[in-house]
């Protein structure tokens, strides 16, 4: 199977790989996936005070090229957005901007769920209403 | 890293065509391109004299009669024909089959096939080092078992099985041992008769011949053995196989039988040293693992776990200057890591970080050199990119770990 020339790209300059402090009160981090399946995320917001909008985002992931494309994708969107758009971002969206195959739109699932994941864990820790929709584990 | 030419490490899945061999094929294309069934013209007896010829040179690889090579398709369609052949020939004697789930999917498919026709199919569970446990075996054989069929040599990880020791409990007990040893012919010395084989499955391509035609080994004295044809027609090979035989692929698979009876003990002394170089070098890195028997494997082949990173994203790092296979989920449509590592004991995460490495006749030290160092900086890089890698470096226990399965 070959790869699109979009993921490929995103996978030889990946763009924020990097960890933010997870302990921090601003950064919200969303770890997804699981190594026996092969892939897992980690994708994490910070949030700025004032504004309220996503001003840096980071990632890592284990997985394939496609895993790594969604994720190094999600991190570019994500900047610059306000959590509300950002809860916008739909899988699909991915699927798209990266041309992935049937096979895998599991990669772009789990970085939706990633960046679902890091919004709800950015709300609890500031007691913010958490939506249904964002239900998912965080670490 | 400078650009280079394709370097190939994928000869279990394929070998390329020695070039001595098709230069043998190529006059039976055009010049004689006769039907080796065709007895009334001069076309159909030079086509039959280099089917002939090639039998010779296939039985004396591996110690047999001529009489004893059945030509086919490649080794899945002697697999089938060894399989459901000698399932519906001995039906009188029992309906018990027992196998291995390291095994290929052709006998694995197969034998699923087959206990739907109402066989009865052991499946043995094998040794953390990929080897079946003798005892387990005996202790499976009981009066209704017809076959074991175990590989001579695995593809995933090249773990060799104890053939002689296995082929004399079957003795032992009276049932026909059939091996699949398509990536054991004409690599390291695969004697049928000495081992006590009764059938056993290979193919021209994994031995640098041409795709499409492989041989089943038939034993046809001590004990004669018959399989119960597949394939119905004009009643070619004896009767257990018809069609048309493919004369210029049987002739590239005799010329791949000669060369590989000539060169396979100095082959196999360089590929293992050269393998050995690689799987030095590669498990120098922390956290590897080699997979499988170290000792009771074939020599040009290593399978290693590279924890904490993904065998496909690994593999995307060097696809555009090395060729090989992953034991990921992802390489395959079926998301699921390999089955052969995971009934190692393997866990799934270990299995999806495996690469396999296969080496062959025109691997050169300069090839080796090269992906050493290309997977030791992919590695690195993927280990940078790695969430588990840096939760692993920071001491995380990842099993404590609540993961959302997806």
């Amino acid at each position: 199977m070959a790869y699109s020339e979009k993921v490929l790209e995103h996978f030889k300059n990946p763009r924020n790989v990097g960890t933010l402090n997870k302990d921090s009160k601003n950064v919200g981090t969303g770890l997804v996936g699981a190594p026996e399946c092969g892939d897992v995320m980690r994708l994490q917001i910070e949030v700025d005070d004032e504004t309220g909008m996503i001003r840096d985002a980071k990632f890592k992931t284990f997985g394939c090229g496609s895993a790594i494309a969604s994720s190094s994708l999600a991190t570019e969107w994500l900047k610059g957005k306000s959590l509300d758009e950002a809860m916008t971002i739909d899988n699909m969206d991915i699927v798209e901007e990266l041309a992935l195959p049937p096979v895998k739109i599991h990669c772009s699932v789990l970085a939706e769920d990633a960046i679902k994941a890091a919004i709800q864990d950015y709300k609890v820790k500031n007691g913010l209403a958490v939506t249904e929709e964002s239900g998912v584990t965080t670490a | 890293m400078e650009k280079r030419h394709m370097i190939y490490l994928d000869n279990n899945s394929t070998t390329p065509c020695d070039p001595r061999v098709v230069e043998a094929m190529v006059p039976y294309f055009f010049e004689k391109h006769g039907n080796a069934a065709s007895r009334s013209h001069p076309y159909g007896w030079e086509a039959e004299d280099a089917v002939d010829y090639a039998r010779e040179q296939i039985a004396a690889l591996i110690g047999a009669d001529e009489k004893e090579i059945i030509f086919t398709s490649g080794a899945t369609e002697s697999n089938n024909l060894a399989l459901k052949g000698v399932f519906e020939m001995y039906a009188k004697k029992g309906n018990h089959i027992i196998t291995a789930e390291t095994e290929h999917k052709a006998i694995i498919d197969t034998c699923k096939h087959l206990e739907k026709q109402g066989a009865e199919v052991t499946w043995l569970k094998v040794q953390e080092d990929g080897r079946v446990n003798l005892a387990d075996l005996e202790a499976a054989i009981k009066p209704t078992t017809i076959v074991v069929s175990l590989m001579w040599a695995n593809n995933e990880t090249g773990v060799i099985q104890p053939m002689r020791e296995i082929a004399t409990i079957c003795e032992k007990h009276g049932v026909l041992f059939h091996s699949d040893a398509t990536q054991a012919v004409g690599k390291i010395p695969t004697n049928a008769r000495e081992t006590g084989v009764h059938l056993m499955s290979f193919t021209a391509h994994k031995m640098y011949g041409p795709k499409g035609v492989g041989a089943l080994y038939v034993s046809r004295k001590n004990p004669r053995v018959k399989v119960t044809a597949q394939m119905d027609g004009g009643g070619h090979e004896r009767g257990m196989r018809s069609g048309t035989l493919n004369v210029p692929g049987i002739v590239g698979f005799g010329k791949a039988a000669e060369i590989a009876k000539a060169e396979m003990h100095q082959d196999a002394e360089r590929l293992s040293r050269l393998r050995d170089k690689l799987e030095n070098g590669l498990l120098q890195l922390e956290e590897t693992k080699l997979n499988g028997n170290a000792e009771h494997r074939m020599p040009h082949v290593a399978n290693i776990s590279f924890k904490h990173v993904e065998g496909e994203g690994l593999m995307m790092t060097f696809n555009q200057n090395i060729a090989l296979s992953s034991g990921s989920a992802c390489t395959s449509a079926s998301l699921e890591p390999s089955y052969v590592l995971v009934a190692m004991g393997l866990g799934d995460d270990l299995a999806h970080s495996s690469l396999r490495f296969s080496l062959g006749r025109f691997t050169t030290e300069a090839d080796i050199d090269f992906t050493i160092e290309a997977i030791t900086q992919g590695v690195n890089h993927m280990r940078e990119l790695s969430p588990i890698w840096e939760m692993y470096k920071d001491g995380v226990d990842l099993t404590k770990i609540e993961w959302t399965e997806h």
